[in-house]
């Protein structure tokens, strides 16, 4: 199995318990650091990506995602480690390397007075590894792909904030690509959108192409993500698969039992720490913490304890839940 | 334990890329709409190409009697149309022209940045020294059309209002209108080579800064500043290194005997300037980290 799972409880930096073969990596990072001043943006990161993943790249504002994608395209050069992405060094075969990577980094961004469509028209041009004869094509048929070509010949100043966010993920998909990386690309989307967005991820990563994508909306990256990355304060605290980064989390056990306090005592014994949930008509519910320990581990033991079991159920918290724990409950930015 | 593992076989290579030819030419022709269909560049060249005409016209209007003062261009204005091109050149040349460049160059890369739209063409990808020299060859495109349509709206106007006899010269003798002509050309040779060296130090700024305002502004304030240090004479040969000092000496072209060498010279401090500012615009743009 290629899991990569982290350390559960600490917040050390995520260290992968197996490292997967590099070549099955669309991108891969070694201890990317990046400063700005005295303040560490993105502090010793081993982003690790596989090929085909739909990645969720989490992380509160200003925890060091954007400084990370922006090292990622070359925009920015690391101040320690390396990244390689598709197999190649970047920045030095990013020329190479970046045709095959569609990006939508900080929002969508076009020329005011272009129209949409002569805005894509002019990103492909300056593509040399397209042929001019089909650019008309692929300009339609990128619009067509995220439903603008209504609004093709409307000045860009006059899309709306959905509509700018369309053109830019059609400029990522103006074509095809083995890795996206897409920087919030719902914001600014109705419900509809929203939707769509997911729906060609989930196209994409069906043709096989890798997506990186970046977001705070939880819910949203559970639904599309394989793979996930939480990072806070310029460090990546867990990366792997949904499956498994969920697994750390604490993952709790409700028992509905009509003798709570045997079964608190039981579960003491077991070490484990319980909590006594609501209970009603002679029934009591609790709460524990399952550690390292198995549903079927648990509930041998109290049954052996003779405590009658009318109820067990795993709670594995939501991705957001997760998150909060990991990344702290505050509003405030960290830094 | 389970994953939902969706790593697909590793067999998503980087597929092959076949470069197109003509890339450069294509990239240069997206630049050039770009800079041409903007409509206050548009509006800058309708102005310049309407100061030969508002000459011409006022001259023509109110013929100054023989003898009586104004500048030596404007006294030979009435005797030959091609006067009225060099003349139009020698009033654009110390504010306007260098107002329409401070605008396109400072905007060039300052402009791209500020649209967030650099990050998207580096990422397309562009190497960064070929986007500078694309979006540079766009800008001094319009240098010099911006030039040239002083040039030629002021000579046909010229020709319209004061026909086209033998052109005679600052310095008395009087040429056929086709040597006339040549010298004309080389006349804008030497105002485009002037302000080549503003260009360039207007496309530095435009690398050093997000804001193209910040940029257009810093080399229109360099313009005044050279000026206003060239109009002391206390500075002596210091005077000779700033870069419009020697801006107007094409008025030797309109002299019989010309020399090259001396104008040559004339040519070395824009050249030194272009030199110098271009390297330094490539080496911030190669150099700096993409934030905007």
């Amino acid at each position: 199995m290629t899991a990569i799972v982290a350390a559960p409880d600490d917040g050390a930096p995520a260290e992968p318990s197996e490292p997967i073969a590099p070549e099955s990596l669309a991108v891969k990072t070694v201890g990317l650091t990046r400063r700005f001043g005295a303040h560490v943006a993105v502090n010793d990161v081993n982003l690790q990506v596989p090929r085909g993943a739909v990645f969720g790249f989490l992380g509160p504002n200003g925890s060091g995602k954007t400084t990370t994608i922006r090292l990622l395209l070359g925009l920015m050069t690391p101040h320690a480690g390396s990244v390689e992405v598709l197999g190649g060094a970047v920045p030095a075969r990013a020329s190479e390397v970046l045709a095959h990577v569609g990006t939508l980094v900080e929002g969508p961004a076009f020329h005011p007075y272009l129209s949409g469509r002569d805005n894509l028209r002019r990103l492909d041009a300056f593509d040399a590894t397209t042929d001019p004869r089909t650019s008309k094509q692929r300009v339609a048929t990128a619009l067509d792909r995220v439903g603008l070509s209504a609004a093709a010949r409307k000045n860009y100043r006059r899309y709306s904030l959905g509509m700018k966010q369309r053109l830019g993920i059609a400029a990522a998909l103006l074509r095809p690509r083995d890795l996206l990386i897409l920087d919030e690309p719902t914001n600014g989307l109705d419900p509809q959108g929203t939707r769509e967005v997911r729906t060609l991820i989930r196209e994409l990563a069906a043709d096989g192409a890798t997506v990186l994508v970046s977001s705070h909306l939880l819910a949203e990256i559970e639904q599309v993500a394989s793979h996930v990355g939480i990072m806070s304060a310029g460090r990546l605290l867990r990366q792997g698969s949904l499956a498994d980064v969920l697994q750390g989390a604490n993952t709790q056990l409700r028992i509905e039992t009509t003798n709570v306090d045997d079964a608190l005592r039981v579960l003491a014994g077991l070490g484990l720490d319980a909590e006594q949930g609501q209970s009603g008509q002679g029934k009591g519910s609790l709460l524990a913490k399952m550690g390292d320990l198995t549903a079927d581990r648990i509930n041998a033991a109290l049954v052996s304890a003779g405590v009658p079991v009318h109820g067990l159920r795993v709670e594995r918290p939501a991705l957001e839940d997760f998150f909060v724990q990991l990344t702290g409950e505050g509003f405030d930015v960290v830094r | 334990m389970s994953s939902v593992d969706t790593v697909a076989a590793p067999t998503i290579g980087i597929t092959s890329t076949t470069r197109h030819g003509g890339v450069f030419a294509r990239q240069l022709r997206s630049e050039l709409r770009l800079v041409f269909r903007r409509r206050r560049n548009l509006a800058m060249l309708v102005v310049l190409g309407a100061i030969p005409i508002l000459i011409g016209t006022a001259v023509k209007v109110s013929t100054p009697r023989p003898g009586e003062g104004g500048p030596a261009f404007i006294g030979q204005l009435t005797n030959n149309g091609l006067f009225l091109a060099f003349t139009a050149l020698t009033i654009c040349l110390p504010v306007f022209l260098p107002l329409a460049i401070a605008v396109v160059c400072g905007d060039a890369i300052a402009g791209e940045a500020s649209t967030g739209t650099l990050r998207y063409l580096l990422t397309v990808p562009v190497s960064r020294t070929r986007l500078l020299l694309v979006k540079s060859l766009g800008a001094l495109t319009y240098v010099a059309a911006a030039i040239t349509l002083v040039a030629l709206v002021g000579m046909l106007t010229g020709l319209a209002l004061f026909g086209s006899h033998g052109v005679t010269l600052l310095s008395g003798d009087t040429i056929p209108f086709a040597s006339g002509l040549g010298r004309a050309v080389g006349v804008v040779i030497f105002v485009f080579i002037d302000l080549l060296g503003l260009a360039a130090l207007a496309f530095f700024l435009s690398t050093l800064t997000e804001v193209p305002i910040g940029a257009m502004a810093g080399t229109v304030a360099l313009v005044i500043a050279f000026a206003v240090l060239d109009s002391v004479p206390q500075l002596g040969s210091f005077r000779g290194i700033l870069l419009t000092h020697h801006w107007l000496d094409y008025g030797d072209l309109l002299r019989s005997g010309y020399s090259i060498t001396s104008l040559a010279h004339s040519l070395l401090v824009p050249i030194s300037y272009t030199a110098i500012f271009a390297s330094a615009a490539w080496a911030k743009m190669t150099s700096a980290d993409i934030t905007s």
